[in-house]
């Protein structure tokens, strides 16, 4: 046993040995591993997914077992830690690239992967083993936090600020030793926000009403500020690197997107205001700017479209321009359009904690996030295959990678359309007719129209994890036999 | 593509744009984080003092604010003991830590807020379902104690299941629940009829 346990550490780091390949710089090694376990964890999050929808079909599905509430926290969890996985990797894909030199303090960076990947094993399993804990501090600290999307304990939130601190030195240090870009600059600076905005959910408060407005500081302007500014920037990269887009052009793009976003995300925090106990002047505040949000997912659209259409659809990496693509619609329909339809505090007070948000999140999540990662995995795999063609006339017509976007974008649209309709019937019979109650409540949830959306999502969920199958599958299989190297760019400057 | 762009589309002007904007919605919601913090404390006229557990709260519309409201009313001690307000923060305190490593909100929303598994606990104190507030407490108690024991039959068959919270937990989370819906959430949830309502 103790032999075993002095060679874990070599057994671990044994799994990642395939990132050892010649064909990547330092933080591309570095950025294959956090992307291996990025695609672990977003499975994890469908399977998840998956058995709390059956849940909601049979509700005695592994009850005492694995309750709702446990597989709906490792169902999220996992998604903000997979997503987080895969912006991190990115970026680390990038950073020699951007800014023409090796990264400082790689050993550090490859230490704090590990230190994070353990972090996330242990929080995992005590969720599905403790599960719960008495009402003492001790359980805030080791167990469960209990607060929606950042339940991680509190020793695991300090270890993720220690593996963020390393990571952003990774980043301001190595742009400072080699060469500083538009691109970087914001990077740097959003990557400060990111991780300060952290610290504001780590502290307990049993005010609940100054709980939750800090609460929503980490969820939102994360979510609606800080990683929408942190994807423009991977965007802007990859445009530049598939498309040969013009640097000038990506950046000015970059810092409109960063003026509307943040004009109108930082605000439109306060949607999240209106019912909590936080003062009325917030509907105003809120209501408007976070009406405004939409604008810069648009210019997203613009930009990338406009991009592709100008160089003629001629890309480095086909399926990571077509991810890049469904990325700018994905950000724009479900952050942007679902994000819209109930942000208004008139409709909002009927919509707040239905389905509603469900079928928001589910849409918003997987578009403006899950598909630029996956992006970034295709990209990914064509350098660690020797830069190998992967445009146009793959082999087998790369009917895998064309039938998974198809399936996982038609399997999360199918769910959002499911959960709309739940969440349509909830206002309307549990909110607006019968006045909230728990009878309310239960009315609603047993009617028809919401049970049959539960079964309707529940099958365009098993529709998601087929089309996650087929993108596992040609992740690891794409650009095998290829012999053809990647296609140049020439009107690159 | 070689021509120079416009003034109004010049990369340094977005530049500067982007850093004014950011910075003054920054600075913007640092100062209404102030003023909302200062009137969300707890003791205002928003959020009770603790001690609120010690008198009646209702729920009831507010023709003169168009909405729905809590309404304070005579003294109606929980567990028929009036405390203190240390007491009452203690005991509240309690409540909400248990809530917390129970992990109700990844089933149950409060104020509007978590999972939408089982029903939203904001109001929970005063819903009709405890059928007279004579008796909620005790049945409110039993329940959380063995909710499976307990469970009243709906049309939707999800139970909760026994999370092991003991007597002393749920004295807190009902003194929890209680304080809580005397927040004024500006009138979330709407048309919502209390116990306490008349047909």
């Amino acid at each position: 046993m103790s032999a075993f346990i002095s060679n874990l550490p070599g057994k671990v780091t044994s799994l990642f040995a395939f990132t050892e390949n010649p064909h990547l710089n330092g933080g591309q090694k570095l950025a294959s591993k956090y992307f291996t376990v990025a695609m672990v964890l977003f499975l994890a999050q469908l399977l998840f997914g998956l058995l709390a929808a059956i849940q909601f079909i049979w509700p005695g599905f592994l009850f005492g077992w694995l309750d709702f509430s446990v597989n709906r926290m490792i169902h999220t969890n996992a998604m903000v830690v997979w997503l987080l996985y895969g912006f991190i990797g990115s970026v680390y894909w990038f950073l020699e690239e951007e800014s023409g030199t090796e990264i400082a303090g790689l050993k550090f960076g490859v230490i704090g992967f590990y230190v994070l990947t353990i972090a996330v094993t242990l929080v995992v399993l005590v969720y599905l083993l403790i599960q719960t804990g008495p009402g003492k501090d001790a359980s805030i600290w080791f167990i469960n936090e209990g607060r929606e999307y950042i339940e991680a304990p509190r020793w695991a939130d300090i270890g993720i600020v220690v593996v963020m601190l390393i990571f952003f030195y990774n980043v301001a240090a190595t742009f400072a030793k080699g060469r500083w870009s538009g691109v970087s600059g914001v990077l740097t600076l959003d990557l400060v926000a990111l991780a300060g905005l952290y610290t504001a959910g780590m502290f307990y408060l049993t005010n609940i009403t100054a709980d939750q407005y800090w609460w929503w500081w980490v969820i939102h302007l994360w979510v609606e500020a800080t990683w929408e500014v942190l994807v423009g920037c991977i965007m802007a990269w990859s445009l530049m690197h598939l498309l040969g887009a013009r640097r000038k052009i990506v950046q000015t793009w970059l810092y409109i997107e960063v003026a509307l976003m943040f004009g109108s995300g930082i605000l439109g925090l306060g949607h999240h205001y209106f019912w909590i106990g936080t003062p009325d002047y917030w509907f105003s505040i809120g209501g408007f700017f976070s009406a405004l949000e939409p604008i810069p997912l648009v210019a997203m659209v613009v930009h990338s479209v406009y991009d592709a259409g100008v160089h003629k659809f001629k890309a480095t990496n086909h399926p990571a321009m077509a991810w890049i693509i469904a990325h700018t619609f994905g950000n724009f329909i479900g952050a942007g359009v679902w994000g819209f339809m109930q942000t208004l505090p008139q409709i909002n007070l009927y919509t707040h904690g239905t389905q509603w948000s469900a079928s928001h999140g589910h849409i918003a999540f997987f578009g403006a996030y899950a598909t630029i990662n996956i992006a970034f995995f295709y990209l990914a795999v064509q350098k660690w295959r020797g830069n190998v063609w992967m445009s146009g006339d793959l082999s087998d017509n790369g009917w895998k990678w064309k039938w998974s976007i198809a399936l996982l974008n038609l399997g999360v649209l199918g769910m959002t359309v499911a959960l709309l309709i739940a969440g349509y019937e909830q206002a309307f019979i549990e909110r607006a007719m019968q006045g909230s109650t728990w009878n309310a409540y239960f009315a609603a949830q047993s009617h028809p129209w919401f049970r049959e959306a539960m079964v309707w999502r529940t099958l365009f969920g098993l529709v998601t994890i087929g089309g996650l199958g087929l993108l596992i599958w040609d992740l690891l299989t794409i650009g095998k036999d290829e012999k053809r190297p990647a296609l140049v760019l020439t009107d690159r400057e | 593509m070689s021509h120079q762009p416009p003034n109004w589309a010049s990369e340094a002007r977005w530049k500067k744009i982007a850093i004014w904007v950011t910075a003054g919605s920054f600075v913007l919601l640092i100062f209404l984080t102030f003023d909302t913090l200062s009137k969300t404390s707890v003791g205002g006229e928003r959020v009770r003092a603790y001690s609120v557990i010690n008198q009646e709260i209702d729920y009831r519309f507010d023709a003169q604010k168009n909405r729905y409201m809590p309404v304070i009313g005579k003294e109606a001690p929980l567990f028929g003991k009036v405390v203190t307000e240390a007491e009452a923060e203690q005991l509240v305190t309690l409540g909400k830590k248990t809530v917390q490593s129970k992990n109700c909100m990844n089933c149950h929303t409060l104020l509007g807020n978590g999972a939408y598994y089982a029903p939203d606990l904001t109001k929970s104190w005063l819903d009709p379902n405890w059928i007279n507030p004579e008796n909620r407490e005790n049945l409110m108690l039993a329940f959380l104690k063995d909710p499976v024991g307990n469970a009243r039959a709906n049309a939707s068959g999800r139970v909760m299941p026994n999370l092991g919270i003991t007597d002393e937990e749920a004295h807190g989370i009902v003194a929890f629940l209680k304080w809580m819906s005397a927040i004024d959430t500006n009138g979330f949830p709407n048309n919502f009829k209390t116990i306490n309502a008349k047909d």
